[in-house]
């Protein structure tokens, strides 16, 4: 059985696909959310922040007009516990940082070049994040 | 001024990719972490639908000698793992984990993710910011 939400992943993961496919042949860059954004506000991306910063409007304002427009009752449903969610933000600013790369990066610039850095990445921050669910989850109860 | 005009048109993509494909949603986030739970599918169909016109995109590189607006392609991949891949690999999956956002999502769903939203990315602000320091922390205890 092919369920609707598997086509329209499938169908958003080509999206952002072709994303990172115009960034790469066009602006010549990697399509990399955390790196894009950490070059901002580390300072150690600032000779192409007009780049950078054109990329993150186009991230926030156009998804938000979509959302409003066609997504009734749009929510990311994330817990209201904000003790996780400064732990999980912290986790994830540095975690991705230090790697030098998240889910877009080393996920789906790094792997479709089979970079091993990418795949190793990739491997490792599901494992965890699947560790992660687990233990708080069903373990601990918290999330 | 181009770059940066194709810079948000590619921004704008990847968002809405984003939104479409279910990767702002916590829920299914960790519907698909949770393997013991009641596994949701659905991240790998969006990771497969996002490699594929991304592995053609690296084909075309290899054969242009420069991206359409001049410049230089970025170089191949670093071969080495190294310390900082591995534990930051570890600690980004357990916060995506634990919140169910990666850097992506959290910015694409600023202007409807409510106040978790931006706790979030002022958190992960944060932690972006100090990590320049805690790296050259951690690569002097890996060399000692």
């Amino acid at each position: 059985m092919i369920e609707a939400e598997w086509i329209w992943g499938f169908a958003g993961g080509l999206l952002i696909g072709c994303a990172a496919a115009m960034f790469l042949l066009v602006n010549g860059r990697i399509m990399g959310a955390s790196g894009i954004l950490g070059g901002l506000i580390d300072r150690s991306g600032w000779g192409s922040a007009a780049e950078r910063g054109a990329f993150v409007a186009g991230l926030v304002l156009v998804p938000g007009v979509m959302a409003y427009a066609f997504v009734p009752g749009v929510s990311t449903h994330i817990t209201s516990n904000l003790g996780v969610i400064v732990a999980a933000g912290l986790l994830v600013g540095i975690g991705t940082r230090l790697a030098n790369g998240c889910t877009s990066g080393h996920g789906v610039c790094g792997i479709a070049r089979l970079s091993l850095r990418g795949i190793v990445a990739t491997v490792i921050y599901l494992l965890a994040g699947g560790v992660a669910v687990v233990l708080f989850r069903h373990l601990l109860g918290v999330i | 001024m181009v770059r940066a005009i194709y810079a948000f048109v590619a921004g704008s993509l990847f968002g809405v990719g984003l939104l479409v494909s279910g990767m702002t949603d916590t829920t299914r986030v960790q519907g698909w972490l949770d393997v013991f739970g009641a596994w949701d599918p659905t991240l790998a169909f969006v990771l497969g639908g996002a490699i594929l016109p991304m592995a053609v995109a690296w084909r075309v590189a290899a054969r242009r000698r420069a991206p359409a607006l001049g410049g230089a392609f970025p170089p191949a991949p670093e071969p080495k793992l190294g310390h900082n891949l591995v534990l930051g690999s570890v600690l980004f999956g357990a916060g995506w984990g634990l919140a169910g956002l990666c850097p992506g999502p959290a910015m694409a769903s600023l202007t409807w993710g409510g106040t978790g939203g931006l706790v979030f990315l002022a958190a992960m602000a944060a932690g972006m910011l100090v990590t320049p320091g805690l790296r050259s922390r951690i690569d002097r205890l890996a060399a000692a």
